[in-house]
């Protein structure tokens, strides 16, 4: 009876104990390490506006760190944050200038072996890595804004970075000026939405050996090479937007590998290619935009078993390419910009099938160097005698449903 | 000089064959502006015309303006001008004429609707190749002595340049598809005025990044100072070459 | 004053003159006769320097025909067609040319272009005048800069009588003020009174030059005209029965 007063009391006492702790300039504890080194479970730091130059710090118990107009600076040596732990919020910082180095990956904040942790509100400027995640379960990074500083491919690290996590929400982000804006590797079950990524070096979207997961209305635009989703099943993409990547070898959305997935609702505007696929199976591919594209679709023959159905297609150079002689992917009901049928009963599906390759679209996959000829009289006369009289484009890939009005999406 | 040119363009302009053709530019380059809902495209419909039509129309009518006028140049032949003062005007005049007829039909659809980059290489290719088959027509024309003859071969030489060219290209593409050709594609096309405009215009919208890398060293060749400059000489050679042998012939030639 | 040395001319395999000297004083009205294709328009465009002699030399007034083109200051040429430009009107002919030789004496002698009543129609494009009235334009275009020289190629052939009474009369007038005239025609009878001399050819050869006068005597024909008309519709012995007739050695047996 006693020893159980005694526990109450004792929890009642700790929860009493749950403190907030003001640092910063004019506080009482002016260093932030000072505060984390005093702040226990449940304990919150409210950090001061100013500048704090404290090398790297370590956040191991479960406490909220809440800045406002606090600047951490890592004075281009440091890893500002090092994260491990549960139930941790990180919120309303600033954190530039962290340190780089070439043998492991330095960040802005790092979390290791964590779960339940919050990272929100942060401006994270100037950092190699800016947020790096491994192993951790059920981390939410929102509302934050990362600005690197472009340098190359090799010495710029990810903006938001995950490793062998589950449960994870990227929301709301804005990230530019990295390697790879967002990066996924065996990450599952786990969504990424309303994020912006934008001129990144690579991809906008890296995303590797995670299944199980959904990016919706998200925005990718000049990235170097677009979004990447590679070896992975059960990928849900809605609603994104994958625009103006172009260049030499850009894609809107390149998927390697990827079965069992589903992409739907997105916008393709003017990439080089908007949707590259190799190997992949049993994907379906419905009510999307694909608008002023060099190539909206290269379906190399390794991909089988996928659906295209009721996607507009409008102002690309090219609509489908392929560099197989048999297709084993079917395209039904889409609207193409440059079907030329006519639709005799009215119902709004036109009455003959449509070819979306074109031969000249056949002979650059095989001979780049022919692209020079693109848009040349001779291309056109032959690209009009194979509509005729199919000799090498792949006979079966045709949509034999070609809607004659542009689908409302 | 400028005085037999002035004359010459002042018969042509009333001419009702430059009449239609200058209609039918400004038709066709209004519609499209005004159907496509995307600049962009407009100007890829307008090269196709820029590409096909205006060579074809250039050297078809100088050609036959050229016979039209053999008693005329005789007439001035017995005057006391230079030949080369007597061929230089006819060329001038008639090249002018088709050059004012493809400047108001599709150069102020393009000032006013799209008087960009693309809409400004677009005139630029058209006025060169304005230029060049007028040139090639006068060279056709002043060889071959019979008027159907003369026809014949301008249409061949059109026939060439606008469509059996390439098919070569293609074919050698093909035919050396293991060896690096990038930069013997890059010299075929200049070969080519067509081709060479094509090019130019398409570097123009971007297209460039489809090439890959070549594409890209393209688009950094031609859109440099260099490139404008490369293709300037070009066009300008085009453009004289075959005017100076047609001169040279004509200043041999029995009238 | 024009003076030709020797000349040849073969078209292709056509022997289009053949070996031909001949010399043209002012004063004198010659008639370029012979048959269709005897040489006569070729020989004319050798002089002219439209057509460039094979072999030979031709001097104008001192100059040599090859290298210049001023000496057509001295000559006023009326072709056998008069082609114009379509859409130029007569008016803007007349200018063009006035600016064109740019003479500054300003000798002009527009007495044809009143005569014909041209000043009437100078508003008229070239492509609405018939033939006769193209004739008329290009006799007083000829006429206009009051050369020192004529050459008349078929002038009275498309002209309705009264006109061809009219540049008749402005011939004589003009071989009254001592000029060459030049004048090539089928057949003679019309232009019988105003001629001096008389050059027949054939098959590129000069058969003979002779005075009007030398040649009255030795046919015996004061009707020029009649005799070598007959002579032409004699068709195959033709060419004996003139060497017979002309060739010194047997000059006195004729007649």
């Amino acid at each position: 009876m006693r020893l159980l007063f005694i526990t109450i009391l004792s929890i009642l006492f700790l929860r009493s104990e749950a403190r907030i702790i003001m640092a910063g300039p004019t506080a009482e504890i002016k260093e932030l390490r000072k505060a984390l080194a005093l702040a226990r479970d449940g304990d919150s730091i409210l950090l001061q506006a100013g500048i704090y130059k404290e090398g790297s710090l370590l956040i191991e118990r479960s406490i909220s760190l809440i800045g406002t107009n606090a600047i951490l600076d890592g004075e281009k040596k440091y890893q500002v944050l090092l994260v491990s732990g549960k139930n941790i919020l990180i919120s309303g910082l600033t954190i530039r200038n962290a340190g780089y180095s070439a043998m492991e990956d330095f960040a802005a904040v790092k979390v290791v072996d964590a779960s339940n942790v919050t990272i929100e509100n942060c401006h994270i400027i100037n950092a190699y890595f800016a947020i790096h995640i491994s192993n951790t379960r059920a981390v939410v990074i929102r509302n934050n804004r990362i600005e690197g500083t472009p340098r190359s491919e090799q010495l710029s690290g990810n903006g938001i970075h995950l490793w062998k996590s589950n449960f994870a929400l990227i929301e709301n982000n804005h990230v530019t000026g990295h390697r790879d804006g967002i990066y996924f590797e065996f990450v599952t079950s786990s969504t990424i939405r309303r994020n912006h990524s934008e001129k990144n070096i690579r991809y906008g979207l890296h995303f590797m050996f995670s299944n199980d997961d959904a990016y919706i209305q998200n925005i990718f635009n000049d990235n170097g090479a677009g979004v990447a989703v590679m070896y992975s099943k059960k990928v849900r993409m809605e609603a994104n937007r994958f625009d103006l990547n172009w260049g030499a070898s850009a894609y809107g959305l390149l998927l390697k590998d990827i079965t069992d997935s589903y992409i739907a609702r997105n916008i393709f505007y003017k990439n080089t290619v908007a949707l590259h696929m190799e190997g992949t199976s049993r994907i379906e591919i419905r009510n999307n935009d694909f608008r002023n594209n060099g190539w909206a679709i290269k379906v190399q023959a390794s991909c089988d078993n996928n659906r295209f159905w009721r996607n507009n297609f409008t102002g690309n150079s090219f609509d489908v390419a392929t560099n197989g002689s048999v297709s084993l992917n079917q395209f039904s009901q889409n609207y193409w910009d440059k079907y030329e049928g006519y639709d005799l009963n009215h119902d709004g599906v036109g009455d003959i099938p449509f070819r979306p390759v074109s031969m000249y679209s056949m002979i650059i996959e095989e001979n780049p160097n022919a692209l020079l000829l693109m848009r040349s009289f001779t291309v056109q006369l032959l690209d009009k005698a194979e509509k005729a009289l199919p000799v090498i484009t792949p006979g079966n890939l045709t949509d034999d449903k070609p809607m004659m009005k542009y689908i409302k999406q | 000089m400028m005085k037999l040119t002035r004359y010459v363009v002042y018969d042509i302009i009333r001419n009702k064959v430059i009449m239609a053709y200058t209609l039918f530019l400004l038709v066709v380059s209004l519609s499209l502006f005004q159907v496509e809902e995307n600049q962009g495209k407009a100007i890829l419909s307008l090269m196709n015309i820029v590409l096909i039509v205006l060579p074809l129309v250039s050297i078809v009518f100088a050609t036959i303006h050229y016979y039209n006028s053999y008693e005329f140049i005789e007439l001035m032949l017995s005057q006391p001008l230079g030949r080369t003062r007597i061929i230089f005007s006819e060329y001038a005049g008639t090249a002018l004429s088709l050059l004012m007829a493809f400047l108001l039909g599709v150069g102020i659809p393009v000032l006013i609707y799209s008087p960009d980059d693309s809409g400004l290489s677009l005139l630029f290719t058209g006025c060169c190749l304005t230029l060049i088959f007028t040139s090639l027509a006068f060279l056709a024309s002043v060889k071959a002595r019979d008027k159907a003859r003369g026809i014949g071969s301008v249409l061949l030489l059109w026939f060439y340049f606008a469509l059996i060219y390439d098919g070569l290209v293609l074919l050698i593409l093909f035919n050396f598809s293991d060896y690096p050709l990038e930069k013997i594609t890059l010299l075929l096309t200049a070969l080519n005025p067509v081709d060479l405009g094509r090019i130019f215009i398409m570097l123009k919208m971007d297209i460039s990044a489809l090439m890959g890398y070549t594409g890209a060293l393209y688009k950094d060749f031609f859109g440099s100072g260099t490139g404008l400059l490369f293709t300037s000489s070009i066009m300008v050679l085009w453009i004289v070459l075959p005017l100076l042998w047609a001169i040279r012939i004509f200043n041999k030639k029995d009238i | 004053m024009i003076r030709i040395e020797a000349i040849s001319k073969k078209f292709r395999k056509l022997q289009a003159l053949d070996n031909i000297s001949a010399q043209f004083e002012k004063g004198q009205a010659i008639s370029l006769i012979g048959p269709n294709g005897s040489g006569k328009t070729t020989l004319i465009k050798c002089i002219l320097g439209m057509v460039r002699p094979d072999k030979g030399n031709i001097y104008v007034g001192g100059h040599p025909v090859k290298q210049e083109h001023e000496y057509r200051r001295m000559i006023g040429y009326m072709p056998q067609i008069g082609r114009y430009p379509d859409n130029m009107r007569i008016g803007q002919l007349f200018s063009m040319m006035k600016q064109l030789r740019n003479d500054k004496q300003g000798g002009l002698d527009e007495t044809l272009v009143e005569q014909f009543g041209l000043k009437k129609i100078y508003d008229k494009p070239m492509r609405t005048l018939s033939g006769g009235t193209r004739q008329k334009v290009s006799a007083a275009l000829a006429f206009l800069f009051d050369p020192a020289i004529l050459i008349l190629d078929e002038p009275t052939a498309g002209l309705d009588p009264l006109s061809a009474e009219i540049l008749k009369a402005r011939i004589i007038e003009q071989k009254k003020k001592d000029k060459l005239i030049l004048i090539t025609s089928h057949i003679l009878s019309d232009l019988d009174e105003l001629t001096t001399h008389v050059m027949y050819m054939q098959d590129g050869k000069m058969v003979f030059l002779k005075g009007l006068d030398t040649l009255q005597e030795q046919t015996g024909e004061l009707k020029i005209g009649k005799a070598i008309a007959r002579i032409m519709k004699a068709d195959g012995d033709q060419e004996d029965w003139i060497k017979k007739m002309f060739t010194p050695s047997n000059e006195q047996k004729i007649y």
